[in-house]
């Protein structure tokens, strides 16, 4: 009774030397909603790119309903009934309009459009297709005084209008709540009656479980695993996801010395149930949790950049309440942020005032800098972390992206620290590279305690000895890292665990 | 191998191209030019662009931290006729007028900052609606006439007051230097100044930090840097300069002529701009700031004792500026990557 609405055969694309796709094989049946999930660098929205026509592939092919299926573009893609819907919202709508031009932007773009706007008519449109989707919005409301979730169902509306055979959500539920997403899946149902093909992409857990009818892991730019039965397999999903291999590295369990910082009573989201976490000298534990765990609300409250919704903190016994990431600094807490270009690197200096950034007030006498003192800490720790450079003067650009996230990982090993928080100390980073950085966290741990945000179980796994795994702004376990505690990690990292009750029963 | 020489070749004319440039203007004009390999010479193009120059070293700080100070030629228009104000209508002392400039340079400097930091109005518009501001409110006092001694003012009554010499002192004295009467006082300051920036912006940590917050401001809030503080301060060293330049120019005119002043802003927008050229630093610096003063002052003085005439003074100018701009944008890399 499925029809097969698109088919992806033997996809292969590589940027330079990098190959991100190696021949990928995807059937897409009409009336079916398949849930395709991947790491971080799985080459997801590759795939997704080439279905709608923003990137080219190398070689493979593809079919919409039997014919041969090969967009060069958006629009071209749009034409043949590829819709789709992309995680960045503000790319969806159109800020300054209102709802109503929002929605029927694309009936305004048409050729066969008038010169002149009939206002009344758009609004009536509009409105129709509002209420198929049962949204419930003012279209002559401009889009900026919406909140975020408004405007993802306006973006979802308006793909909508398009009539789309296959439609493609990259994370549409990243920015809906509970409720709202409730309102989606719905729609989806609607949908899928209409024998319309859907994928879906998401990272969350609840989300997969409402939705999927069949789920695709994609691990290193390859299918790793297909499950479609009745009785879907989800942490077989997560494994095929993170790869067959879930085991710890080889290190011996640190010591726990004395606790420095303890948070109580932390509340992450305002659905969240509060919970208490203990950091302990010597110690390095990981925060494994996906997007939308919370994670960043954790990591963004130890280091004073927002403070927690309920709960408070304390470090060596005393009461921490750090207003900006400078109280915090000054306490001893330091945090390397995540996404290195956006909140870490200063592009236009080079590696040693890079690495000296945070701590010039150490390398200066009356304002005025030290430039030895400065070249001196470079020197040191670009042997120490084994930077690939030609010297400590190099543009911090020049160097690859593991080399570049050595020396802002590098930049807070400089000085002596009480808490050292790693917020996705991973990213973007070669195997090498992630080892070297992984081995010089643990042997410089002694004196701090030391807090890894990661999404990837297998990264937490890698270096921690102790993993705290968060969901939807709950802490759902809290494990030291052992292989006998290992399957428990990876269920309750998977969310397959008995121990708490989803707020997302199957509708 | 070629392509070896060629990068080498482009980097060298990226760095010292518009050095080379300036020596060879030097060199042309000396031999075309009677009278320009002078010392008189030197000092004239020296003082031609102290003011500008004074207020280019102060916006290069707004330009470090990746904002722009549009308000600078009305905030030295301002201090001229607060200065004269002060002496001429309130009859006060030169100190007294000297204070009141800088307080209020600073001032204006601290509100366009808070505009920018706290209002978020973006840096283009909140200081062009300080300019806008400050050029009508430096008009009412005097309902919009020049301030000069005998001037009628609005109630009625003549104004007593006169310029200090102290005041005049620091726009028309000169030292002596090898020869008589060679080196103006406003030339002083324009070094001195040009040299304080410097070691502010290059030296110290504080300047470091302003240039961190230029390139990535997110990180280097993330660093710990009070990011708003040193914005804030990046508007107050620009209002201040602007001021000083302002006083400069009311002690070269000796009164508050309120025509003068227009070519400021233009003239010192782009002196920071060509700096940028210099060294191929691609980026706001001090050095570069004075040379680019001095290159316009070279070519402006040289073109002129070859009889080109006034107008054509504000075309070489652009095109100046526009040839520093791709020196700057096209040539270096670093440049290509901000040009976008």
């Amino acid at each position: 009774m499925t029809d097969l609405a698109c088919q992806v055969l033997g996809i292969v694309k590589s940027f330079g030397p990098n190959k991100v796709l190696r021949e990928v094989n995807l059937d897409l049946p009409a009336g079916k909603v398949t849930v395709l999930m991947g790491a971080n660098g799985a080459g997801k929205s590759t795939l997704v790119n080439i279905l709608c026509g923003v990137h080219a592939a190398d070689t493979g092919s593809m079919t919409l309903f039997g014919k041969s299926f090969w967009p060069d573009s958006p629009a071209d893609a749009f034409q043949s009934g590829v819709v789709t819907v992309h995680q960045s919202i503000n790319n969806g709508v159109i800020p300054d309009l209102d709802v109503a031009s929002n929605l029927m932007i694309d009936r305004l773009a048409e050729k066969t459009t008038g010169f002149f706007i009939k206002s009344e008519k758009l609004r009536q449109e509009a409105l129709e297709v509002a209420a198929t989707m049962d949204l419930d919005v003012d279209v002559k409301a401009c889009i900026r005084d919406l909140g975020l979730a408004d405007r993802q169902m306006i973006a979802i509306a308006r793909a909508m209008t398009r009539n789309p055979k296959l439609l493609i959500l990259d994370e549409p539920t990243s920015s809906l709540s509970a409720n709202e997403a409730q309102r989606l899946f719905r729609l989806l149902e609607t949908l899928k009656d209409q024998g319309v093909a859907i994928l879906y992409i998401s990272h969350r857990m609840s989300d997969i479980r409402s939705v999927a009818d069949r789920i695709v892991a994609m691990r290193d730019g390859k299918i790793s695993g297909l499950f479609e039965d009745a009785l879907l397999d989800y942490e077989g999903a997560v494994t095929a996801m993170l790869g067959q291999k879930m085991s710890q590295s080889d290190f011996l369990l640190n010591p726990k010395g004395e606790p420095i910082l303890k948070i109580s009573n932390a509340k992450l989201n305002s659905s969240s149930t509060p919970f208490d976490l203990t950091f302990y000298k010597n110690e390095i534990v990981a925060i494994a949790g996906l997007l939308g765990s919370g994670k960043t609300a954790l990591a963004s409250a130890i280091f004073g950049l927002n403070t927690l919704l309920d709960g408070f903190m304390t470090l060596h016994g005393e009461k921490y309440k750090p207003m900006n990431p400078w109280d915090a600094i000054e306490a001893g807490v330091f945090m390397c942020p995540k996404d290195r270009a956006a909140n870490a690197i200063i592009s236009e200096f080079d590696i040693k005032n890079n690495l000296a950034l945070p701590f010039l007030h150490h390398h200066s006498w009356l304002s005025f800098i030290k430039r030895q003192s400065i070249t001196n800490n470079a020197k040191k720790t670009i042997s120490e972390l084994g930077v690939v450079c030609q010297s400590e003067l190099d543009p911090v650009t020049t160097l690859s992206g593991g080399n570049q996230q050595k020396v802002m990982v590098g930049r807070w090993l400089s000085v002596a620290s009480d808490v050292l928080l790693l917020d996705e100390p991973f990213q973007g980073v070669d195997i090498k590279a992630r080892r070297d950085i992984g081995d010089h966290i643990r042997s410089s741990s002694k004196d701090r305690a030391t807090i890894v945000f990661v999404a990837e179980l297998d990264e937490a796994l890698e270096i921690a000895d102790r993993v705290v795994v968060l969901h939807e702004g709950d802490n759902v376990g809290d494990f030291e890292n052992t292989v006998e505690n290992l399957s428990q990690i990876v269920s309750r990292y998977s969310g397959q665990t008995e121990t708490y009750n989803q707020t997302n029963p199957r509708t | 191998m070629s392509i070896d020489n060629q990068s080498s070749l482009r980097n060298f004319a990226i760095r010292y191209g518009f050095l080379l440039l300036l020596v060879g203007l030097i060199l042309y004009f000396s031999f075309a030019a009677e009278g320009f390999a002078s010392p008189r010479s030197a000092v004239f193009i020296f003082q031609s662009v102290s003011i500008t120059g004074v207020l280019a070293l102060g916006v290069t700080a707004t330009l470090v931290v990746d904002g722009f100070d549009l308000s600078i030629g009305s905030v030295a228009t301002s201090a001229l006729m607060l200065s004269a104000y002060v002496m001429v209508v309130l009859e006060m002392s030169a100190f007294t007028a000297i204070v009141a400039c800088l307080i209020m340079g600073a001032i204006v400097g601290f509100v366009n900052g808070v505009l920018i930091v706290k209002a978020r109005v973006p840096d283009l518009l909140a200081t062009l609606g300080m300019m806008f501001l400050l050029i009508g409110l430096q008009r009412i006092p005097t309902e919009g006439r020049s301030i000069s001694t005998g001037m009628r003012l609005p109630n009625g009554d003549t104004a007593e007051g006169v310029y200090s010499h102290s005041f005049l002192w620091l726009g028309r004295h000169r030292l002596d230097f090898f020869l008589e009467n060679l080196i103006p006082i406003p030339v002083i300051i324009f070094i001195l100044v040009g040299v304080l920036i410097w070691i502010f912006l290059e030296l110290t940590r504080h300047g470091r930090l302003m240039y961190a917050i230029g390139s990535n401001e997110t990180a280097t809030a993330l660093a710990g840097a009070n990011v708003s503080k040193y914005k804030i301060l990046a508007y107050v060293i620009s209002g201040v300069m602007a001021s000083v330049g302002g006083i400069l120019l009311s002690a070269r005119l000796g009164r508050g002529d309120i025509a003068s002043g227009n070519n400021l802003l233009l003239d010192s927008v782009a002196a920071a701009l060509i700096g940028f050229a210099v060294l191929g630093a691609a980026k706001p610096n001090a050095f570069g700031t004075a040379i680019g003063a001095l290159f316009v002052g070279v070519l402006l003085q040289g073109l002129t004792m070859m009889n080109a005439p006034y107008y054509t003074q504000d075309f070489v100018k652009g095109s100046v500026l526009v040839i520093a701009l791709i020196f700057t944008f096209a040539l270096s890399s670093k440049g290509r990557k901000t040009g976008h």
